[in-house]
């Protein structure tokens, strides 16, 4: 398999405080400091697009690409409007947008494009984009999170996005833009007395933390069921950012990982991770599922584990 | 200062699809018409409030969604457009609308002072959200009258549906204190759909109505069972069933729409004026009006 078509993945909060007020407590401040060594990491890869995913963009009408190529506004947070303004004006590859919409269509879901002026991007795409690629050095892409989706389709969703880079020859860096726990006080909190909303978000979140730490990103994605009842607030179906993360990267637990930051955003979970697929450790870990194209018999998970 | 009241409760559903059919010159998309049976209950119930004498609309949305406390409109005046990010192919809607920042203030205190979180959203490139605009569009396409969103406190989802109620309940008590204190005449609109499961597919003409019809029979079962209420005035029970309702539909009843407006009017028991019920891409929408003063009230539908 090419490694190259995907330079590493990103994991990032969705909430806009370390754009916009990063000085408010340390901790965003660390969150803030974890995105600039991103941005710096991205500037020295070899990504030519960066493909975000954001839970905090819903669709229902299958799936939706970003394609305006320069999409162009002033947006403000629904909760967090006094914090202030955030214009952006970014730089969308509208043809790779349109690949994927054929990739995905081929592989069986609805989908399509999206290039209107004055579209309202979402918040954690804000800030995620303003912060990892500040000057619009490459283009993006946003896909939507279609409230219905659950796991089956969010998979097939980001093999059809690995499918257009593959044929289009990409170098990408993908970007989830999720929270860990996504419980937020519900009452207005001093920044600087910020903490995660309670011990079992915490306990959990430490416990993905691990995962991911130890390139476990399968193995995340088999967990996602769990991690829903357990730690997320049930707004949608499903926890659907590992499924998606390992589709679109390898559904295999080779990576290495990194936690930049672990910080509570309004009490949710918010991190920022880099997960860069690996040759090494083959072997050492174990997954549950197989994601089976032939059968021949029965796994032992002692002796596979690679891609 | 006579004491201020509410004029009419609305339960105005806003798939943008309906704006959308009326190709008013303010939407970008051009449609071939669409969801009559909506659209001529809503003309029907735009032409009562132009003999009804008020000030001011309030709007309660659920596509404005907050968790932090419930936010009231705090700028006087808003000009953008607002394009719909889940349907932007058919609602790309350039607005100019006047808020009544006056009585948005006293509601957000009232609410306040009765134990709820609140804040004033004061930032003036705020979008207000497509739920508010179609509503108000439908019920007053000449945007000749003042307005005020209230956000949606997303309770359902954090506690329960009975958390939600109790919540929207005294909000809707708040604001009526608040209304009441303010000496205006205010229409209240509750914006939302009733049973709201999508699908997930569009027809290649959005307006195809050979295409159009409830996501399945128990939505609309449900949705019947609560009109039902609505029309012998059994607010208390429609109230009490909410929580099921919502499950079993996936309702957007959810955000608190009717329940704040419920507990704003007092819990009526006289029965609501029925305007008209349709699916929109699947969904359950009825547009009905609670009538405080009897002599106003209507047997439309
Ligand atoms: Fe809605």
């Amino acid at each position: 398999m090419d490694h190259d078509i995907i330079q590493f993945g990103l994991y990032v909060p969705p909430h806009p405080h370390p754009l916009l007020s990063p000085g408010a407590s340390e901790g965003y401040q660390r969150l803030r400091d974890a995105f600039d060594t991103c941005r710096e990491r991205i500037e020295n890869s070899d990504a030519d697009l960066i493909i975000v995913y954001s839970t905090t963009w819903p669709s229902i009408i299958g799936h939706q690409f970003q394609a305006n190529p320069n999409s162009e506004w002033v947006h403000v947070d629904d909760d967090f409007h006094y914090l202030g303004s955030m214009p952006y004006s970014f730089t969308m590859d509208s043809v790779f947008a349109e690949a994927c919409v054929e990739k995905a269509q081929e592989r069986g879901l609805q989908a399509r494009t999206v290039n209107y002026d004055a579209f309202p991007i979402d918040t954690g795409s804000i800030t995620a984009l303003s912060l990892l690629n500040p000057d619009n050095r490459i283009p993006a892409t946003i896909v939507s999170s279609n409230m219905y989706a659950n796991r089956s389709e969010t998979i097939v969703l980001g093999k059809a996005i690995r499918d257009a880079l593959t044929e289009e020859k990409r170098k990408a860096v993908v970007v989830v833009v999720s929270s860990l726990s996504n419980r937020m006080f519900t009452e207005p909190i001093d920044p600087s007395e910020d903490r995660i909303h309670s011990q079992k978000d915490d306990d959990w979140n430490r416990k993905i933390l691990e995962f991911f730490e130890d390139g476990r990103l399968e193995d995340l994605s088999q967990l996602s069921r769990e991690i829903h009842g357990q730690i997320r607030v049930q707004k949608v179906v499903a926890y659907k950012p590992a499924w998606w993360m390992a589709s679109i990267m390898g559904q295999h637990n080779n990576y290495d990982g990194e936690v930049l930051a672990y910080e509570a955003l309004n009490g949710s979970g918010g991190a920022v991770i880099q997960l860069t697929p690996s040759a090494g450790s083959i072997g050492d870990k174990e997954f549950d599922e197989d994601d089976v194209e032939y059968y021949r018999g029965d796994r032992n998970v002692l002796d596979q584990g690679g891609v | 200062m006579s004491k201020g009241e509410i004029v009419l409760g609305a339960l105005a559903p806003h798939p943008p699809h309906v704006v959308y059919a009326e190709n008013p010159d303010q939407n970008e998309p051009v449609s071939e018409g669409g969801w009559e049976t909506l659209r001529w209950g809503y003309h029907r119930l735009a032409r009562k409030l132009e003999t009804i004498d008020y000030d001011v609309m309030v709007v309660f949305t659920p596509h404005w969604q907050t968790y932090v406390g419930t936010h009231f409109l705090g700028v006087p005046g808003f000009s953008s457009k607002s394009v719909d990010p889940v349907f932007p192919n058919i609602f790309r809607y350039n607005y100019d609308l006047e808020v009544d920042v006056d009585l948005s203030e006293a509601m957000c205190k009232a609410a306040s002072d009765a134990g709820l979180i609140t804040r004033m959203m004061r930032n003036p490139d705020f979008r207000v959200d497509y739920g508010t605009i179609t509503s108000c569009h439908m019920m007053n396409p000449r945007w000749d009258k003042p307005i005020i969103t209230i956000s949606s406190n997303r309770n359902t989802h954090y506690y329960s549906p009975e958390v939600m109620i109790e919540q929207a309940l005294a909000l809707g008590k708040a604001c009526r204190t608040a209304i009441e204190e303010s000496g205006k005449k205010v229409v209240l609109v509750s914006s939302h759909s009733l049973s709201h499961r999508h699908f997930v597919t569009e027809s290649p003409l959005p307006e195809d109505m050979s295409k159009e019809h409830i996501y399945n029979h128990s939505q609309y079962v449900w949705d019947m069972a609560l009109i039902d209420l609505f029309r012998q005035g059994k607010m208390r029970e429609a109230i009490d069933i909410m929580p099921e309702f919502t499950e079993q539909t996936i309702a957007e009843t959810e955000g608190g729409g009717l329940v704040w407006m419920m507990g704003a009017m007092g819990m009526p028991d006289y029965p609501a004026e029925i305007y008209g019920y349709q699916s929109v891409i699947g969904t359950g929408n009825c547009i009905a009006a609670w009538v405080p003063q009897s002599d106003k009230r209507e047997i439309v539908l």
